[in-house]
Order: structure tokens, then sequence, then C-alpha cells
């Protein structure tokens, strides 16, 4: 048994739910209790979906069971085959179903249906979310072309000269993290390189269009966490070759544009960044120089966070104080960027361990999903969210792609919007007397509840559970020490007191002074 | 039944026996979902279900519109190891239910919660709370019950949580007499009541759930009961089996339902009606006055109930004869006929009533009614509203104070509000 007070991710059929709602003309039926109907306010309420997802749950109760639950899977079957005619059926079951063993799969096959019948297995008591939609979507593919896979050694049909590349866009899906715009940032991107796109999928896809998948010349695994089984499968029997690149970044949008130029046999040396890249220039900008070595604490899926990480480092100068993932299958890829930024990777999907580690970091500012905005929230560190699973708040109405140059703009205002901007630190600091720019006033863009970075970390940390407090008991300050604590701008004090105790505490000194405050200063140094 | 005094309702009403029974696919929470307001009502409870990933999802996306600090609920997920045997569930339950008490040391009850997973796998949690309360003694209680979806419909895990506490109530002295208003209140309400019964003079009033779990309330021959939620009927009968006699009366909602709400125990403690009117007279006024600006906006609107939290009977009979609204359907999980008789006799003849569901069939009656509003849950409320209909969420009825006197206006208001919003709207 595993205590959880918070998921990352749902069970398995959660995810083969959201490569149904993803495409058009797929019906998920499942087989499955009354109150696993509460999925589908994921999709209505936080993606505010204005349809029902195509899945029909059975709803079996105590009283049917031993009796005839296999008529009433067929029924469910039947009846929505009869009602939605959708072109190809998958067939469910969640945690209950599979412990009582009907086989819905079997009995779905044995009905003579005239569609396609895909039966999923979806372990639920090993298995989560994200492999359940990475499963179905490769399943889905695997299952509608299987018939169409040339022999061997079969030369594939060149596109004609002078035709342009196409590439296929996998692993887009509802419920995902920005995937909607980053969808359209990337067709943009390659029509910019001449690359036309064949078909994005499972996002807005027909079975049809999946047919179709082998018609491009090559494949963007735009979310390994989704398409690497699918994307693996289609190079394998299909010839086709995988950009493996995520664009995330400004960084990793050049790579992407180098890769998609290797791969598609075009020259995209002369490719210039578009003027509307301006997350470059605002990170050169003198007002970022206050962005300097902010401690960045990193968490959610694989690929966001190692895109974050890179950002982070390389695109705005902060300092890595913590990397990880929920996501076990990806977890190589994490503890290979943890290595690249010297922290130690944090692979769980344990909500209360990446609590206490956040605690410990003292970063500045959290990137991470849902439940790193309540942990940060509760420590008083600003938050931005970059991953799934998100909140209704990170569905935004307008075009907020993360990927390509417009997703380096959002990122840029999204991560820096929460912290002080630069030139108002300076203000606050100089201004520091004013009864205006006391510690407590938080940036002027901010609402009155937002706390303003690193000075709030300790009034709220000492007022949760979780804090880790240095042995207080043991040590004090001296009043010169206080005073001279004080002098300090409030926004570095937190930070401050605690390097100083740090220092004071490997050293075994039990009365701070003024020296020791120096003393630690010149030890931590920056 | 009992022999209690019954106040007396018109003969008329609703005509039992042309309730539609329904059954196909559900769309409603299971009484998992119930954990979300228990929790914050008994505030020294933990609540630790049994089960898979899918409840645990099922309970963060059910609490997922409030942010808390730190929940006073968890799950205890089931792994492959459990389910084949190569871990002793037990032995994991303990060490589970150990980290949880060692993180909250303020908890004085753990609810151990069965899920259809724990009930499949026939997990025995009633003998895990003997040896955890054992092992915990003069700490904390530990109490199990079952929220699972194979028996529980959305607020029936309130139901069957606190028919566990039914055992652990205290004896209520032979030669004494109490009230016992059975249902989750917000506190507000509940002092409101408390408030209103101590005016009217009725002595030694308690509450179930109660605000702490170490103030369970006594019950006995000299127990009233009063039900102030339709969904609590195992735990009525269980309360009755120790000697409680059940008060007949509509739910308090609205001013009609909550004047033969508080009728019922006034009659019981023989208090004239004119001493009822007298004391309630200032609430009712100002209920009144609140309700009137609602009702130009309900009144003549044609409304349907999808069924889900039990509460609609109760509820269409508020907003069918105070708010002037008229009731296309009437859907509810489950008719507890003796519970509803009250409510049923106050609804018109006529009414197209169903019991149960079949949520495709139903919403080809839906879109064939089109009615001006319609209340259902949380899954089903944008798809409504992007065909053109107007909706309520059912879950809200169960987070806000809408019971009383003094929350009539607003509980007219929920409803009021989409058909405002609709008619403000020019996008
Ligand atoms: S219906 Fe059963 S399996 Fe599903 S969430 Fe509820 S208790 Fe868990």
């Amino acid at each position: 048994m595993q205590l959880t007070l918070w998921s990352y991710e749902g069970p398995p059929h959660i995810g083969a739910m959201r490569i149904a709602v993803s495409m058009d003309g797929v019906h998920l039926v499942l087989h499955a209790p009354q109150g696993d109907t509460y999925a589908d306010l994921l999709f209505t309420m936080i993606e505010r979906r204005g349809q029902r997802p195509p899945v029909s749950y059975t709803s079996f109760q105590a009283r049917e069971l031993g009796s005839d639950t296999a008529a009433l899977v067929k029924n469910t079957i039947q009846a929505a085959v009869d009602r939605f005619a959708p072109r190809v059926v998958l067939i469910g079951e969640s945690c209950t179903a599979e412990l009582i063993q009907d086989q819905p799969g079997a009995l779905a096959q044995g009905m003579g249906l005239p569609i396609p019948v895909l039966s999923l297995e979806l372990p639920a008591y090993t298995r989560k979310e994200n492999w359940g939609a990475n499963e179905t979507f490769y399943q889905l593919v695997r299952g509608l072309l299987k018939s169409r896979v040339p022999t061997p050694g079969t030369e594939r049909d060149l596109r004609k000269g002078g035709a342009r590349p196409l590439a296929n866009l996998l692993g887009p899906t509802a419920l995902g993290f920005r995937c909607r715009d980053d969808v359209l940032e990337v067709t943009q991107l390659l029509e910019s390189l001449g690359v036309g796109v064949n078909i994005v999928a499972p996002l807005g896809a027909t079975p049809e269009d999946l047919l179709r998948l082998p018609e491009a010349d090559f494949n963007v695994c735009l979310y390994p966490d989704i398409a690497d089984q699918a994307c693996h499968w289609l190079e394998r029997m299909f010839g086709q070759p995988t950009v493996k690149t995520v664009p995330i970044g400004i960084g990793a949008t050049h790579d992407f544009i180098a890769e998609v130029g290797r791969i598609a046999g075009i020259d995209v040396i002369a490719i210039r960044d578009p003027i509307s890249a301006r997350m470059p220039w605002y990170s050169r900008s003198v007002d970022s120089t206050y962005l300097t070595g902010k401690r960045v604490f990193i968490f959610g899926d694989a690929t966001h966070a190692v895109a974050a990480a890179r950002i982070a480092s390389e695109e705005l100068g902060f300092t890595i104080v913590g990397l990880g993932t929920y996501a076990r299958e990806f977890a190589r890829e994490v503890r290979e960027a943890a290595k690249r930024y010297d922290v130690e990777p944090l692979i769980t999907d344990d909500y209360l361990e990446v609590e206490a580690r956040v605690a410990d970091a003292h970063p500045e500012l959290v990137l991470g999903t849902q439940m790193e905005r309540h942990i940060a929230k509760r420590l008083g560190v600003p938050c931005a969210v970059i991953s799934a699973p998100a909140h209704i708040q990170d569905f935004p109405a307008r075009y907020a792609p993360q990927m390509g140059f417009e997703g380096a703009n959002v990122i840029f205002d999204t991560w820096v919007h929460p912290l002080m901007m630069g030139l108002e630190e300076h203000l606050i600091t100089m201004f520091r007397e004013d009864f205006e720019f006391h510690d407590g006033a938080t940036a002027s863009h901010l609402g009155g509840g937002v706390k303003a970075g690193a000075v709030s970390l300790e009034p709220a940390l000492a007022s949760s559970d979780m804090a880790v407090q240095p042995d207080a008991t043991l040590m004090t300050w001296t009043p010169e020490a206080e005073q001279e604590l004080k002098k300090i701008p409030f926004f570095v004090r937190g930070k401050a007191r605690r390097n100083t105790e740090r220092f004071a505490q490997e050293r075994g000194i039990l009365t701070i002074t003024v020296e020791t405050l120096y003393d630690a200063k010149a030890h931590v140094g920056r | 039944m009992t022999d209690t005094a019954i106040v007396s309702f018109p003969a008329s009403g609703c005509d039992v026996s042309s309730v539609t029974l329904e059954r196909g696919q559900r769309q409603v929470f299971c009484g998992l979902a119930g954990i979300v307001w228990l929790h914050r009502k008994i505030q020294d409870a933990f609540f630790l279900v049994v089960g898979s990933r899918t409840c645990a999802h099922l309970l963060q996306s059910a609490a997922g519109v409030m942010i808390f600090a730190e929940p006073r609920f968890a799950t205890a997920i089931l792994q492959e190891r459990d389910l084949a045997g190569m871990a002793d569930c037990n032995q994991e339950l303990d060490r589970v239910a150990a980290e949880i008490l060692e993180r909250r040391p303020d908890i004085k009850t753990l609810f151990l919660v069965g899920s259809c997973p724990s009930e499949v796998i026939k997990l025995d949690l009633a003998k895990a709370a003997e040896r955890l309360s054992a092992a915990y003694r003069g700490r904390v209680r530990v109490l199990d019950y079952s929220a699972s979806g194979l028996e529980a419909t959305f607020t029936q895990g309130e139901d069957t949580c606190l028919l566990s506490l039914v055992p652990e109530l205290p004896p209520l002295a032979d030669d004494e007499r109490s009230l016992l208003v059975l249902g989750t209140l917000p506190d507000v309400v509940e002092d409101q009541f408390t408030r209103m019964f101590a005016e009217l003079g009725i002595g030694s009033v308690h509450f179930l759930p109660p605000r702490q779990s170490t103030a369970f309330p006594p019950v006995g021959r000299g127990t009233s009961l009063l039900l102030a939620q339709p969904f609590l009927g195992e735990t009525a009968r269980a309360l009755q089996k120790r000697g409680a006699t059940l008060l007949t009366a509509p739910f308090p909602f609205g001013v009609e339902g909550t004047l033969g709400w508080l009728q019922a125990a006034t009659d019981a403690w023989e208090i004239p009606v004119a001493r009822l009117h007298e004391v309630t007279a200032p609430a009712v006024a100002r209920a009144q006055r609140g309700i009137a600006r609602q009702r130009e906006i309900l009144v003549g609107k044609r409304i349907t109930f999808l069924p889900d939290s039990q509460l609609e009977l109760p509820i269409a009979r508020f907003l069918s004869r105070e708010c002037g609204m008229e009731l296309v359907e009437v859907a509810t999980p489950f008719l507890e006929r003796q519970l509803m008789a009250p409510e049923l006799a106050l609804l018109p003849t006529g009414l197209r009533l169903t019991e149960g569901q079949d949520l495709e069939r139903q919403l080809d009656r839906l879109r064939a009614d089109r009615p001006d509003l319609t209340v259902c849950g949380l899954g089903l409320a944008n798809p409504l509203e992007s065909e053109g209909l107007r909706t309520k969420w059912s879950i809200e009825l169960v987070f806000t104070p809408v019971h009383g006197f003094d929350q009539a206006a607003d509980l007219a208001e929920l409803f009021a509000r989409p058909l405002v919003r609709s008619s403000l709207l020019r996008v």
C-alpha cells in the first residue's frame, strides 16, 4: 500500500480516456462502477470541453457481481456503437473490473461488431495515467496500421521531386499541458522551414488520419511521455525517422530546427529567429540582471522538467537547486539532466517527499505542477506551472504555447512575473526605510495576496509543520548581529540568516556575532 | 414508523406508484465524495480510503475546487504486491495508519474507508479497525465504513459513515429527553438552529456528526430524531434501533420546509403552534422578503433534476411551491419512500418522477424538454451549457449553507444565478 495525499497521475484508464477524448470517431467503453464517471469532469471542467468525453461506463453495482456482468458489458458496448457510431471502439476496464475478471475485451471481440475493436490492457495496480495514454496510442496506431506494414526490404516511396517534406506531430492530447497551442506553434515553425504537417495525432485526429501516418517523411515526437512507443514502432515498421528534440526554450528550438533540417534534408543554416522572438533580448536586458542566480526548484513530467532546467540555467541564468519528475518511466532522462546541473535528482510520485525536498532547498521560485503550486503557496514562494497535472487556470483562453519562439516568450513572462522585477527590487532596497517600501511590500504588479520572494519564506516556514528549523534552541544571535542582519535587504535577509546559521552550526558556533555574520558571508560568497 | 405525532400534510401530492424506475449508465460520484465535506465538519477526524489510484484520483478531483494546506484525508493505494498476497494487507494498513497518526498527533478518530477494490478482495476493514483501536486505545478511535461505488451513490457515503458512529454513541439516561439532529450542517446553520431550538424551549439539542469526535451525542429512549438531510436512512434506522423516535417532517429547505421541520420538534415537545409562529415570525418574514426577489426571476421557469445528490425532491418542492418554478422531471438516484413521504405529499400530482438512471435516455428526454434550468453533476454541466441549456451544479447544494430560514433566499439565488447570468451575457 502506498499512502497518497495528492497524486500526480490518475490510473491508466484515465490515460486511455485522454486518447479517446483527443480523437474523433473513437469511443471507449469502460467496465467500471458508477463512481468512476467522475473522470468526465477532468475534461469538461478543468479543460472546459463543451462535449462529453466519448466514453460509456458499464456502471456495475454490487448486486450484479456474480450474476450477469457479461451481459451488462455487451449491452453497454452495443448501445454505445448504436448511438455514437464510432469508427473504432476501445474496450477497457478500471481497477475494480480488473479484479472481477470479466474479460470485456474478449466479450467485445466475440460480438462481431462491424468496426475495429481494440481491447486495452491497463494494469491499474502497477501502471498510471501517462503509461495508459502512451500504451493506448501505440495500440491504436499499431492496430490500425499493422496490416499495412511493408515487407522488410521494400524501398520507401520517396516523395516526388520538388514536393515539400511532410511531418507528423505525435503526442499532443486532451488534458496535456498547452498541447493545443504547441501544435499551432510547431506547425508554423515547420512551415517556416518549408516542412508541411501531414497528421497531428492523437489530438484532433480520426482513425482515418491514423491510416495516413505513413505518408509523412518523418515523425516529430512532440511529447515522448505519450508518443515514444508509437514513434518507435513507426520508425521500425515504416522507416520513418523520429525528430526527438522537444522545442521548448530558445536553445532547444534551435536544436529542433537543426534536427529537422538534417532529417528532412533541407538547409536551415540561413534560418534566423523571427523578430517576435523577444525572449533572448529580454533575458539580456539590464533589468534581468536581477534574475541571476535565483534559486529555482523544478518538478514535473520528464519532458517539461528537463526542458525547464535548460531554460532556467542557460537562458535565464537561474541556479537550479532541485530537479525531479513523477514519471518513473523517464527517470533516466531526468537523472542525466540532474547530473549536468549538479543536483540530486528527485524521482518520486510521493507528494510529501516533494514537499520536504522543496522546503529543504529554499528556492526563490518553484517551477512545477499544480501540486507544487500548493507547496509553494504554503511556503510563501512564487511558483509557475510548467507541466501537467494542471489546474483550470493553466488552460488559458489566450494563445500561450510553451514550444517554439513564442513559447519562449510565454515562458519568460510566466516565470519572471511572479518574481519581483529588477528595477523594482532595486528601488525597494534603496528606499527600504520608507513606509511604502516596507519588508512586506509585494511587487506592484502582483495583488496583495502574493508574498514577495525570499523574505516571506521564513514566516511561512515557521508556521508550517514542514519547517526545517536550524537548531535555534542552541544558537543565539547577539543583539548587534541581529541589528546588522536588519540592514541587509529584506529579500536576501532570510537567506543570509540561514546561511549564517548553517555556517555557525557546521563550526559549532553557539553565539552568532557580527563577525560570524561576515565570516559566513565571505564563506558563502556569490 | 413509530407512534410519533405527525404534522398533517395535504392528502393529495405526488403519487409514488407513478415513479419510473431506470437502470443503465450512471453519471454520479460514489460515496467517497462525502469525505470532502465530512472531513471539514469533524475537525479531529482523518479519513483513510483503502482503495486504488482511481479512488485517490476521484477524491482529489471532487475536492479539486478547494485548496487545502494539508487535507485530513488520504488513500492507501493497493498495489500489485498487496493483491498478489506478497504483502500482508493488514500489516501494510498498520504501517500506513501509524504513518498518518505520527504526522497528525491531533487526530482523535481515524476512519478506514472501504472502496470497490477493497470490497472485491474482501479486505476485512472492520477487523482492522478493531485491531488498530486496541493498539491506539485511549488516543485514537478507529472506525470503518464502506463508501464503495458498488453500493454507495454520492451522498450515501455520509450515511454509511454516520452509521459507523452509531454504536459509539453514549447512552442517554432513561429519564432524559433530547433532540438529535442528523446530517452534516455548516456550523453557521447549526448555530442558527441551536438558537432557535433554545428560544422555542427545546432543551438538550445535539447534532450528528459532531464538530469534534470526542463530543459524541448520547442516544436512547428519550431521543427524538430529526433529519436535516434526506440521504441518511440507514443511520436513522440504526438510531431508531437504539431507542430514538423518528420525527416525520419535510426537510428544512425554504420557509415551508423549515417551519414543518421545526414543528415536528415543537409538536414532540408539546409546544403550542402559536409559540412556534411567534418565535419564527421575524426569520420567516426575512426569508420571505429574500425569496420574493429571487422568485421574480424563477417564477414560471422550467427545471429538470438529474439524479445526483438525493436532495432533488425537497429542493424541487421548495422551488415549485415557494419560487413558482415548473418541475419538468425530478430524478433521484434512490427513492427512500418512507423518509420522503412528507415531501412527496407536497409535490404536485402528475409529477414526472424518476428513480435511478439511464444516462443517455435521460439526456434524450432532456433535449426534448429543453428546460430553462437543469440540475446536474460537474461532468455534464459544460456539455449541456454548450448545447444551450442552463445548468446548476448539484455539488454546490452539499457545500453551501442552504438549510433553514436565513439561507432560503441563498438557496433560491443559487438557481437564479445561471438565469441572471445568461440574460446578462452578450457574447
Ligand atoms: S467507484 Fe469504487 S473504485 Fe471508483 S472511486 Fe469510487 S470507490 Fe473507488
